[in-house]
């Protein structure tokens, strides 16, 4: 019986507890909730949290380490002719589970017996036949090891999930007796249910600081495989990315494949710098004109206006660049007109497109900023003399200022890591190049392209994306620091 | 002091306020240019908003009509039960390729019937008009009533993907010249039988409901399975983000110490909010794909993925709304003799759930329409022709999710799924625009101003 039987019991166990905990509650005092510390639900909540918590624990615990035990048993059968020349026992480990599975599954709907599935002395080359008539998937000839270990894996498993359950049901019902032991008048029910409750809240804290770990831990692990394949130098150093499908290794040792980040960095900071130079201008005119000029009518319409732009998904603005923007621009730049653009894939495209995706963020986070600037300011300005554009140029855009870099910054950031746009808009072609009507890729475009497809993932073609991956990481990650670091900065100035 | 008396004053210029001179004139003009850069910084921005929609509109709305052809097709015996005896099993042995005749000949009799003149003479013409849909589309009605074998019956099958664009001005009779689908003569066919109402645009309800089909049949593909895919994917994020986003909020906004530890968390998650989203896909492909060995392309571990994504997002809303509830209505509950717990789920927290429910809106809306992270944990190139058969597949199967079908169709060579493309668009925005609109009437509805 699989797993999710076993949580429905042990949670059907712990409403049974709540009902005879708050009853057994409810009768040690007589009936009398006055004469009782807690209210009755809280011994109640009290046995169905005893009964529930451990066991889960245990079943956690268990799930988590049965299949290492039993890895560990099983790879002692198997002998070293088993592993073949490039194979390792990994691979074969992999083969004992698939057939274990098959014999699982094929005694589950009854194509199989289960005296049959146990027979050791059961003819191999019959047992491969009888899985594949089965329905099961068997990649390769079920050899007479093979099949020995896969019914030590079936017996030891199966074993185990049998303890388990004993187990786990042992513990829920001494969890729920211990709790229904403890139900006396005087019992602190209600500090006890409000600690567990607390002990939850923070568990789910944590669940942010498991992300950002995780984040870091599979970036690292994966980044320093890649490195183990490929050298640190070549991959930061060399001007060409221009993987081979097959990967491999030439007479000189150097691998095939070039994977330099250059030309990668190259197009990312050159988008993200025609984006910003989009951005930037008219978001931040946008955010003066909607702070210091415009009615309130017109801010009540203009700013959720640019802020739908904010609101709109990246894979549209993609579709956008890569239907209309890139056409358009070929039909101004391309043979017709210019002759400067060869493709509707460009730097130019990506870089327009992520353009406007970015006004709303630089304009709502600059009129924030101005906004903080105290009005008190702007008056001494006036009462000298100023004209408004002069009071904004000469004393409440320098007040501004920090603020206004750190959204500028938290633009580029977003600009660094913004994938649909690139991969759509961009083109594939990794080069060094000034001229932005040429494709070109970036960072968060190889990732997906390095990533997708039957990549196998040991291959440095396919783990170069986590190295990549890294480096963007560390990348927005330093940016935004500095950007949240001069934000508040400049906010303490004023308040 | 003493030099400025000695000082004998320069006869002042005379000037009047009501001249303007050269300086004031300057300063004007610039600061009416200033003005008009903010003007059109604005208006830029508003333009750009109006292109993207009128883009997404105009490209878009085609794609939910279809030109379909209204054929009667004969159900010949001979070809579909040649044994008789009408038995399901014999019947369905017959492949699609036994109906595509049936089909074909239905259609070339419409042309005779209508007295259509064309060059086309053999019924095998008729191919280039009709989808490659429609065979299997009668075969599956036969199977579900081999009775009607014998009979004529009317079916509404699809045109072919070429016919649908020329009905849409995407194919004119200039570019099917290097085609090898269609030629001009079917388009004249295709004229005729449209003033013989044979052919006509309609609705198409199976843009929005339907499967996505194989690359050469763009007219069958539709965005229901991956519309499902959403759900079960916005399911999951909405049962784990909320519970967690809330308990994290209420912990470091109530409960928590001021201390090194809440410190960590604090900046963690907002350093968190500010990944971009494909670091969030690389950490689902390691963690759960690679590590924990879930289900590829499964909207389970889509969910999970977006849950992390949307988890910043929802505690940053939920811890503000906690904060606007203000003081006075803790004291008064811990006043009566509630415990610090009673007051926080009992008082507090009710009273900050509008905003707690807007905020969550948002960010499922937002993770409804990211596409990065479902690229990397294989949520593309998966052709999701099947609807799921239970609610467990739904999280399991391997399937597809809107914004991951928009960019499968823009990849694909044929410009007919440019339009289906924007087409999903349309049903992406509508429910963005739905969510958006509910979050806003609950925040009109329910805040409180204290």
């Amino acid at each position: 019986m699989p797993v999710y039987w076993l949580i429905i019991i042990v949670l059907g166990l712990a409403a049974l507890g709540y009902v005879l905990g708050r009853r057994r509650a409810l009768a040690s005092a007589g009936g009398d909730s006055r004469r009782l510390h807690s209210l009755p639900s809280y011994y109640g909540s009290n046995v169905a949290i005893k009964a529930v918590v451990p066991a889960f624990l245990l079943m956690i615990v268990w799930l988590l380490v049965q299949p290492l035990i039993v890895d560990n048993r099983v790879i002692g059968m198997i002998p070293q002719s088993e592993i073949r020349e490039g194979s390792s026992a990994g691979l074969v480990l992999a083969e004992v589970r698939r057939a274990a599975t098959g014999l699982e599954n094929a005694v589950q709907s009854g194509a199989m017996l289960e005296i049959e599935a146990r027979d050791s002395r059961a003819d191999f080359t019959d047992m491969t036949q009888r899985l594949k008539d089965a329905g099961q998937i068997v990649t390769s000839t079920i050899t007479q090891p093979i099949l020995l270990a896969a019914q030590k894996y079936r017996e030891l498993s199966n074993g185990g999930r049998f303890y388990m359950w004993i187990a786990v049901l042992a513990v829920a019902i001494a969890g729920a007796g211990w709790g229904l032991q403890g139900t006396t008048p005087d019992f602190r029910a209600r500090n006890t249910v409000e600690r567990a409750v607390r002990m939850l809240l923070v568990g789910a804290a944590s669940i942010a600081i498991l992300t950002t770990v995780g984040i870091i831990l599979s970036l690292i692990f994966n980044t320093l495989e890649f490195f183990r394949l490929y050298p640190v130098k070549l991959f930061f150093f060399e001007p060409t990315w221009l993987p081979s499908f097959g990967g491999g290794i030439d007479s000189d040792g150097n691998p095939l494949s070039k994977l330099g980040i250059l030309p990668l960095l190259w197009g990312t900071i050159y988008i993200s710098l025609i984006a910003l130079a989009v951005a930037v201008p008219i978001g931040l005119f946008a955010a003066i004109y909607l702070s210091e000029y415009a009615g309130p009518k017109v801010r009540a319409v203009a700013k959720p206006m640019l802020e739908v732009l904010a609101g709109i998904p990246t894979i549209v603005y993609g579709l956008f660049a890569l239907l209309t923007v890139g056409p358009m621009l070929i039909g101004v730049f391309g043979a017709d007109g210019l002759g400067w653009m060869k493709a509707g894939t460009a730097v130019m495209t990506a870089g327009l497109v992520m353009g406007i995706m970015l006004i709303p963020f630089v304009s709502s986070l600059s009129d924030d900023i101005i906004n903080a600037v105290p009005q008190a300011m702007r008056d001494g300005s006036y009462g000298l003399g100023a004209t408004k554009s002069e009071t904004v140029k000469q004393v409440v855009l320098p007040a501004a200022l920090p603020g206004i870099v750190g959204a500028i910054l938290l633009a580029a950031s977003r600009a660094i890591g913004e994938t649909m746009i690139v991969v759509m808009g961009a083109g594939a072609a990794a080069r060094m190049s000034l001229n932005p009507f040429e494709a070109m890729t970036t960072v968060t475009a190889k990732i997906v392209s390095q990533l997708t497809g039957d990549a196998d993932f040991a291959s440095p073609e396919a783990l170069v994306a986590f190295a990549l991956g890294m480096t963007l990481f560390i990348l927005t990650l330093g940016l935004n620091i500095f950007a949240l670091y001069i934000v508040r900065k400049y906010r303490e100035q004023y308040d | 002091m003493t030099d400025a008396s000695l000082h004998t004053p320069e006869p002042r210029k005379k000037s009047s306020l009501m001249t303007v001179n050269a300086r004031t004139k300057s300063r004007n003009a610039s600061e009416t240019r200033f003005r008009m850069y903010g003007i059109a910084a604005v208006a830029a921005g508003v333009f750009f908003l109006v292109v993207l929609l009128t883009a997404i509109l105009s490209n878009g709305v085609g794609a939910f009509q279809q030109t379909f052809i209204t054929v009667e097709v004969f159900l010949d015996p001979a070809k579909l039960d040649k044994k008789g005896g009408r038995e399901i099993e014999n019947i369905k042995k017959v492949s699609t390729f036994g109906y595509t005749p049936l089909v074909q000949q239905a259609l070339f009799d419409a042309v005779e019937a209508n007295g259509i003149e064309t060059p086309l003479t053999k019924r095998k013409d008729m191919k280039a008009l009709i989808s490659a849909s429609a065979a299997a589309q009668v075969r599956d009605y036969v199977i579900a009533n081999p009775e009607q074998i014998g009979e004529t019956v009317s079916f509404r099958v699809l045109a072919s993907s070429r016919v649908d664009g020329y009905f849409k001005d995407r194919v004119t009779r200039t570019s099917v010249a290097r085609d090898k689908n269609i030629k001009p003569v079917h388009l004249d066919l295709v004229d005729g039988l449209q003033a013989a109402g044979v052919i006509k645009k309609q609705f198409n309800i199976d843009f929005i409901v339907g499967a996505d089909a194989s690359e050469s049949r763009a007219e069958q593909a539709g965005m229901g399975v991956s519309i499902l895919g959403s759900l079960f994917m916005m399911l999951v994020v909405l049962g784990l983000s909320l519970p967690i986003g809330v308990a994290t909020s209420i912990y470091l906004e109530e409960f928590a110490p001021q201390n090194r530890w809440t410190d960590v968390i604090e900046v963690n998650i907002s350093n968190l909010a500010a990944v971009p989203s494909i670091v969030f896909g690389i950490l689902g492909l390691a963690v759960f794909i690679q590590f924990a060995h879930l289900p590829q392309s499964a909207p389970l571990v889509g969910g999970l993925v977006l849950t992390l994504m949307t988890l910043p997002t929802i505690i940053i809303s939920t811890r503000a709304s906690l904060k606007s509830v203000p003081p006075s209505i803790r004291d008064a509950a811990l006043g009566i003799g509630a415990s610090k717990m009673q007051a926080v789920f009992h008082h507090v927290l009710p009273l900050a759930m509008p905003g707690i429910l807007t905020g969550t809106i948002i960010g499922v809306a937002q993770a409804l329409g990211e596409t990065a992270p479902l690229l990397l944990i294989g949520m593309v190139g998966y052709i999701a022709t099947n609807y799921p058969d239970g609610i467990g597949a739904g999280f399991l199967d391997p399937n597809s999710a809107m914004p991951a079908q928009i960019y499968e169709w823009a990849k694909r060579a044929d410009p007919a799924y440019y339009e289906r493309a924007w087409g999903g668009i349309i049903i992406l925005l509508v429910f963005l625009l739905t969510m958006n609109i509910i979050a806003i009437i609950l925040r009109r509805r329910f805040e409180r101003r204290w």
